[in-house]
């Protein structure tokens, strides 16, 4: 185990000395847990993350390696990512690099060492709170946790995630449909799942104007995952309602979901905690089962708000909205990660129901 | 869909008798189902033969019997009863098999009993290996290729298609007994003939050995709407090819990437849709450690061994809510019990590391073969908790109370390397310790990967817990390598050990909770396990619950070995429950996830942990009782009364001085010549020497055992000088002994053993006991009857005033056991254990008496005849009843089967009628004994002294129309006395004869006694190995034998027997 030495500091002055590993920079981000006991690969890669320090609550990290098959994109989001353990010699078939080096790779450091179920629980009862890992430890405690109080969450994440070119990727087997997919952060495994079954996919940025994506002339839409709260990107609004008027299904997921929703009238609110990690069990109102998803996401679309389209999915804990179904306008959306990766897989069929409404069209 | 409304009356079957493969996971699934089943206000009918379980006391159901688990007394039950349904899933493979006989043959439909938990045709998928093959298919998923075979010849075909080695599994047989690898024909033939035959249909599957891929299982529950969850998934650190019940096993699955993990997920998912699972189910998979490429190897529709550790594991009650879904409840609909706020239908993260290591019963059986394969031999199984592998794995260690607080396995550190890896390529039960020599030796975590197909991920951590101790003994000890000890699971005992110096500040321990969803809410679960983190959750739990009463932590009685079964849990169990319902705080510690006492709405808290005193002392730290009870979980609580002592934590009950005058030797002389109590004379050695010396003196035969004793652990009768020789040497291993070895004479005559509950004055004996097996057989293995058949009353009045003696003196407050022997007309006292006992349960549901909440009452004070239920020895209630042991030498390839002073069983049955002929005939008939003639001989083998005896019994066989055959001395002996046998040969040459004989199944019984046994290599020890292979019973006391013919002579049959339950006992009103 190497010893140098780091803190993870919050910015209510509680202090968390550990060891250093990964990259040797300091780094500031809003602290947040999940929950979820392996898919470090894919949390550390998925775009959703961007800007946090991510917190593990298993206690042991990087126990089968990293490999360049399984990242859902090309970089490390999260600014620092927390642990109680990495480990040093991962074992697995397709282990290329272990959590340290990967992490050195991408320049961002790592925390290990710490009760990180104490930091879950204090963050439980805090809410989120801004924090800063650090190689050494500041001279005035307090003024440097006044300075973190004055940091605010990223603000449009998403023009950091998100693509800035149109990007085209080929249909596994026979090309049956074209899909655009609008990219708030989309993780590769919403494309691959498109890919698998045929779609012919092409990624826009976020704020690719409707028209233009019309010009494409897909058969289907999917507006993806991604990081932050839609409300503060109504000036996407617009642009999603005339995507709504193409008659083109329409399939949001997580941010998308969110988006498609708030972009036709509906309101979302922040939750208490938060959905994190790969057990949130969604009951499918239609299908009359409960699914167990992976999540990552604080805000949450308003029932009571919904104008266009009707619930079809609650998460079964605290009855938050998970889905909404437009009938008029071939669209649905849900908030969980439909695509899996890292979770379950038990909502793939999802991707089939929209392919099959682009062959019903 | 809520609760079904046809659902009125419920008929649960339990699992029997603890056996290996079968253990106490069915008495905590059967209560949790019990429990929750009676909570949505239904009537259970309840079976089991086994007394010595929590859930077949009265208050657990409507109606409780403990009958044999036959399909003719459940057909009488069901009849007598009337019950609606049926639940098939939570009496392990014995439950599930006779629900299924009951459904096929049409019974239950004729009944009107409807067969809840696992549909017929699900069962038959999961079970019949075609059907499962056939399902597998359907839903895509791969088998490992495999096919039935009916007989030897078509097994041979089939290796020969899928190619050597494969694996030979019986059908419906638990815990895999009678399978095997087969590594060519010659193996095959010998392992498959032994399959077929102890296979219920004389089926095997001859499957393709998948042996050294990994071996991950999932448990998952689904309801009737077709929600399904996977509770946890888990992962053996022995790869396929030992049976999952002796492995090491760590959850969750840690070297699985998500893509693996996922896919893994999934493939259980679509098995359970597809076997329409309605409750819980376990599924098995070999998945190659260098591909993707994976097979299902096996799915239990059921609640399992698997399921308890899952539900230990994560705080997720899956036995419980498998029975509510039973009966109609959907996941989303069944509360989440430990957030209050959320419902069952999640899966569990959790933060934390669980280890499961097997306990094994090879100190009992010194020959026994100690290789591990398909077929199970552990007996039973301790589970850790820690933030690291490491720390999990050390406290496992501790757990199990080997006599060793580290990894290093005495004798090992001067083995060589060479010979160390020799001795891995085998698995045996010291796996991991030999591992963790050759690490120590330099051998790299990849070459031991080769040999043992353990993968690298794990011996990385066991690398790292021999740099920590390299480091501690190479000081010195600073801050970073304490630290680093503490986390990687050093007590500071250890640390100081290594280091020759205790931490400067030591660490203090903390506790976290197991809530079941890694923090993410808040939970009230009373569930701690310890760690070196400063924050205790357990701290803060005490603090915001205001104390009730007394609080008073109880100590549990660790894993499941021979001598110290489930009967021990009940009385941690019991006392539990009885102190919360006097309005005390009752705190647990034990580390058997097997067990109902773990459960964690059980006690106030539990604490998963050790029971060593460091661990007890952390536990002690934080919650700071006002006293500690030790006389419930047998030998390993009882064991801490001393280290009570010396921190002066008060003990409630007999003091542990009073413990120490019972157990050391001169003390206890001197108290029984002070109390006028004659005792078998002995004397106290070390060597061999002074052992051949001693019993010279006190005349042969003599008794032989060390100091401290546990099931009349490495206990022998010896002969003969030569007999003392032997044992000096294994049990000294030609070293001298820490603990001095007890040589006593050996009296023969009736045993006598009684229970008595104590307030320090008075005493309540709910029964006296009687042994049909003469003295020299160990109690826990003879057949006990209560009330006494043959005791004169001088006898009972003598054994009631010597137990009076030993409560006064002693000041005996709470349970005590006294073993007596009737020899030539005069009581001697054997043994006084100054706690519960192994027939505390037995006694306390014949007579209707509870012992233990009788006796926990008394160690807050209360006095006896304040109670109500009288004092001395408590009235005949027109019952009688008999304990059977029963045993699992099937599974214990070379084991032994002579009965001697050394316990061999690892379970009991009951048998309870209004006439002892019935009750007997019930006991035999619930312990597997076939009371009916099937073939047509008895084999009888006897030693010289048992020769004259052996006369009278074969006339009763020959009586009953069986024919005789004996090996050459017994046979001419029998001829004297005008009884012509076949005389059957045994010599080294011969064994193929005597094999032949067994193999026509002409054979029912064999009577086989020997002078001395135990080594495989002893004609008698072959001849009674070679009878149990083969599944005949095999009577090794003239005693036993006797019993059983007796039963076959009154010709007694169900008929003649009353089904009785329990909850209708009346406790004997004195005259």
């Amino acid at each position: 185990m190497p010893n140098n030495k780091a803190y993870l500091i919050l910015a209510d002055e509680t202090v968390y000395p550990g060891h250093a590993f990964g990259a040797e920079t300091d780094t500031i981000g809003e602290v947040v847990f999940t929950t979820s006991m392996s898919g470090y690969q894919e949390s550390l890669t998925d775009p959703g993350n961007i800007g946090t320090i991510l917190c593990q609550t298993f206690p042991s990290a990087g126990n089968y390696g990293l490999n360049s098959l399984d990242s859902e994109s090309s970089r490390v989001w999260p600014a620092g990512y927390v642990t109680r353990e990495w480990c040093a010699h991962p074992s697995n078939f397709r282990s290329e690099v272990n959590l340290d080096l990967f992490l050195r790779d991408h320049g961002v450091p790592g925390l290990a060492g710490i009760d990180t179920r104490s930091l879950t629980r204090h963050l439980r009862q805090k809410g989120t709170l801004v924090g800063a890992l650090v190689h050494t430890l500041p001279e005035d405690l307090r003024q440097f946790c006044a300075g973190l109080q004055k940091e605010r969450p990223l603000r449009n994440a998403v023009r950091h995630v998100s693509r800035k070119e149109p990007t085209g990727f080929p249909a596994e087997g026979v090309r049956k449909h074209k899909v655009v997919l609008y990219d708030f952060g989309v993780k590769n495994s919403v494309i691959r799942q498109l890919c698998l079954r045929g779609c012919e996919v092409v990624a826009v940025p976020f704020d690719y104007p409707a028209d233009k994506a019309a010009v494409l002339s897909p058969d289907g839409l999917l507006l993806s995952n991604g990081p932050g709260d839609a409300e503060e990107l109504s000036a996407l609004f617009g642009n999603i309602q005339k995507l709504t008027t193409f008659g083109l299904p329409l399939f949001g997921i997580d941010l998308g979901h969110q988006l498609l929703a708030l972009a036709l009238g509906a309101k979302s609110e922040k939750l208490p905690f938060g959905h994190h990690g790969e057990n949130q069990p969604v009951t499918d109102l239609q299908r009359g089962r409960t699914y167990i998803t992976s999540q990552g996401h604080s805000h949450s679309v308003l029932a009571e708000s919904i104008r266009a389209g009707q619930v079809s999915h609650l998460n079964a804990n605290d009855g938050s909205v998970e889905g909404i179904r437009y009938p008029a306008l071939s669209a649905f959306s849900v908030q969980f990660h439909a695509e899996a990766c890292a979770g379950p897989e038990d909502t793939l069929f999802l991707f089939d129901d929209f392919i099959q409404m682009m062959e019903n069209r | 869909m809520p609760l079904r409304k046809e659902i009125k009356r419920v008929l649960v079957i339990g699992s029997g008798p603890i056996v290996i493969g079968q253990a106490a996971e069915f008495d905590y699934a059967g209560s949790q189902v019990c429990r929750a089943l009676m909570a949505a206000g239904l009537e259970v009918i309840l079976v089991n033969s086994n007394p010595a379980t929590i859930m077949t006391d009265k208050q657990m159901a409507t109606e409780v019997y403990i009958e044999p688990l036959t399909l003719p007394v459940l057909k009488r039950i069901i009849k007598e009863t009337k019950p609606d349904s049926l639940l098939s899933t939570m009496g392990g493979q014995t439950g599930l098999t006779l629900a299924m006989q009951l459904a096929k043959s049409g019974f239950l439909e004729a009944q009107n009993v409807r067969l809840l938990g696992a549909r017929l045709d699900t069962i038959d998928k999961a079970e019949d290996r075609q059907l499962f093959k056939d399902m597998l298919e359907s839903v895509g998923e791969p088998a490992i290729p495999s096919d039935i075979a009916n007989t030897l010849d078509a097994a041979l075909v089939i290796a020969q298609e899928i190619g050597y080695p494969v694996i030979v599994r019986p059908a419906y047989t638990l815990g895999g007994t009678g399978g095997g690898m087969a590594k060519n024909e010659v193996e095959l033939r010998s392992i498959a003939e032994k399959g077929l035959s102890l296979s219920p249909i004389r089926q095997v599957l001859v499957e393709k050995s998948v042996s050294g891929w990994k071996e991950i299982e999932f448990e998952l529950m689904r309801d009737s709407a077709g929600n399904i969850i996977t509770v946890c998934s888990m992962e053996n650190l022995d790869p396929v090819g030992v049976h999952t019940g002796d492995s090491v096993v760590v959850a969750p699955a840690l070297t699985l990437a998500d893509k693996e993990f996922q896919m893994l997920r999934s493939s259980a998912m679509r098995i359970a849709q597809a076997l329409g699972i309605e409750g819980g189910c376990n599924i098995q998979y070999a998945l190659r450690p260098d591909s993707f490429e994976y097979g299902v190897i096996e799915v239990n529709p059921r609640v399992s061994r698997s399921s308890a550790l899952a539900s230990k594991a994560t705080g997720y009650p899956i036995a419980k809510v498998a029975s509510l879904i039973s009966i109609g409840y959907t996941l989303d609909e069944i509360p989440n019990a430990v957030t209050g706020k959320t419902k069952a239908c999640f899966e569990p993260s959790i933060d934390y590391i669980v280890l499961k290591f097997p306990r094994w019963p090879f100190d009992k059986f010194v020959y026994a073969n100690r290789e591990l394969g398909t077929q199970m031999k552990a007996t039973g199984e301790v589970m850790a908790i820690g933030q690291s592998l490491e720390e999990a794995l050390m406290k496992a260690v501790r757990c199990l109370e080997q006599g060793m607080d580290d990894l290093n396995l005495p004798g090992l550190s001067d083995t060589p390397q060479d010979k160390l890896l020799e001795m891995l390529s085998e698995a045996t039960d010291e796996r991991f310790f030999l591992i963790y020599a050759a690490l120590k030796k330099g051998v790299s975590p990849e070459q031991i990967f080769q040999l043992t197909g353990v993968d690298p991920f794990f011996t990385h951590k066991m690398l790292h817990i021999a740099e920590v101790e390299k480091a501690l003994a190479q000081g010195p000890l600073d801050e970073e390598r304490y630290e680093t000890a503490r986390r990687a699971g050093f007590t500071d005992g250890l640390i100081e050990r290594y280091c020759g110096a205790s931490p400067e500040n030591p660490l203090p321990v903390g506790f976290k909770m197991v809530d079941t969803c890694a923090a993410e809410y808040e939970a009230e679960t009373p569930y701690f396990y310890s760690s070196c983190d400063r924050e205790n959750e357990a701290s803060e739990f005490i603090q915001s619950h205001p104390k009730k009463g007394k609080k008073l932590v109880v100590f549990g009685s660790g894993p499941i070995r021979i001598g110290q079964g489930v009967e021990f849990d009940y009385c941690s169990v019991r006392c539990v429950q009885q102190l919360r319902s006097m309005g005390h705080e009752a705190i647990l510690i034990n580390n058997n996830p097997e067990t109902v006492s773990t459960d964690f709405d059980m006690s106030d808290r539990l604490y998963f942990e050790p029971l060593t005193p460091d661990d007890v002392n952390a536990v002690l730290a934080t919650e700071q009782p006002d006293g500690v009870v030790v006389q419930f979980g047998g030998q390993t609580a009882i064991r801490l009364a001393k280290h009570m002592q010396k921190t002066g934590v008060p003990i409630f009950g007999t003091s542990a001085d009073a413990v120490d005058e019972a157990e050391d030797r001169e003390r206890f002389d001197a108290l029984t010549e002070r109390l006028h109590i004659p005792r078998p004379k002995g004397e106290t050695v070390y060597t061999k020497e002074e052992a051949v010396r001693a019993a010279g003196a006190l005349g042969y035969p003599v008794l032989l055992r060390p100091s401290y004793v546990l099931g009349g652990q490495n206990m022998i009768i010896a002969n003969s000088e030569s007999d003392v020789r032997e044992y000096m040497d294994i049990i000294t291993g030609g070293e001298r002994p820490s603990s001095p070895i007890l040589i006593d004479q050996y009296l023969t005559g009736t045993e006598v053993e009684v229970d008595a509950i104590c307030d320090g004055e008075d005493f309540l004996i709910p029964g006296i006991m009687e042994h049909i097996e003469r003295a020299g057989i160990h109690s826990g293995d003879s057949i006990s009857l209560w009330p006494p058949q043959n005791l004169p009353q001088t006898v009972l009045d003598t054994v009631v005033e010597y137990t009076g003696r030993f409560v006064r003196e002693l000041g005996v407050v709470g349970l005590m056991n006294i073993q007596y022997v009737l020899h030539k007309e005069k009581v001697y006292v054997i043994e006084v254990n100054p706690r519960a006992s192994r027939t505390v349960p037995f006694i306390s549901k014949v007579t209707g008496i509870p012992a233990v909440d009788l006796a926990t009452r008394a160690l807050l004070g209360e006095k006896l005849k304040d109670m109500g239920w009288g004092t001395g020895l408590g009235a005949e209630n027109g019952m009688v009843a008999v304990k059977v042991p029963v045993f699992s030498f099937p599974k214990l390839q070379d084991a032994d089967t002579h009965l001697g002073p050394e316990m061999k069983s690892t379970g009991e049955v009951m048998g309870i009628d209004y006439h002892l002929e019935n009750a007997l005939f019930k006991g035999l008939l619930a312990a597997g004994y076939e009371l009916h003639k099937v073939g047509s001989t008895v084999l009888f083998a006897v030693r010289d002294e048992d020769k004259e005896e052996a006369v009278p019994l074969a006339g009763k066989f020959v009586k009953l129309g069986y024919s005789i055959s004996a090996t050459p001395q017994t046979a001419a002996k029998l001829r004297e006395h005008g009884i012509i046998s076949r005389v059957v040969e045994l010599s080294d040459d011969a064994p193929e004869s005597t094999k032949a004989l067994f193999d026509t199944g002409e054979v029912d019984f064999v009577v086989s006694t020997s002078r001395i046994g135990r080594k495989p290599a002893r004609l008698s020890t072959q001849l009674r190995r070679r009878a149990i292979e083969r599944n005949i019973a095999t009577l090794t006391s003239l005693d036993t034998a006797n019993a059983l013919a007796n039963c076959l002579l009154r010709g007694t049959t169900l008929e003649d027997c009353t089904m009785v339950d329990i909850g209708t006992i009346k406790t004997g009103q004195k005259s």
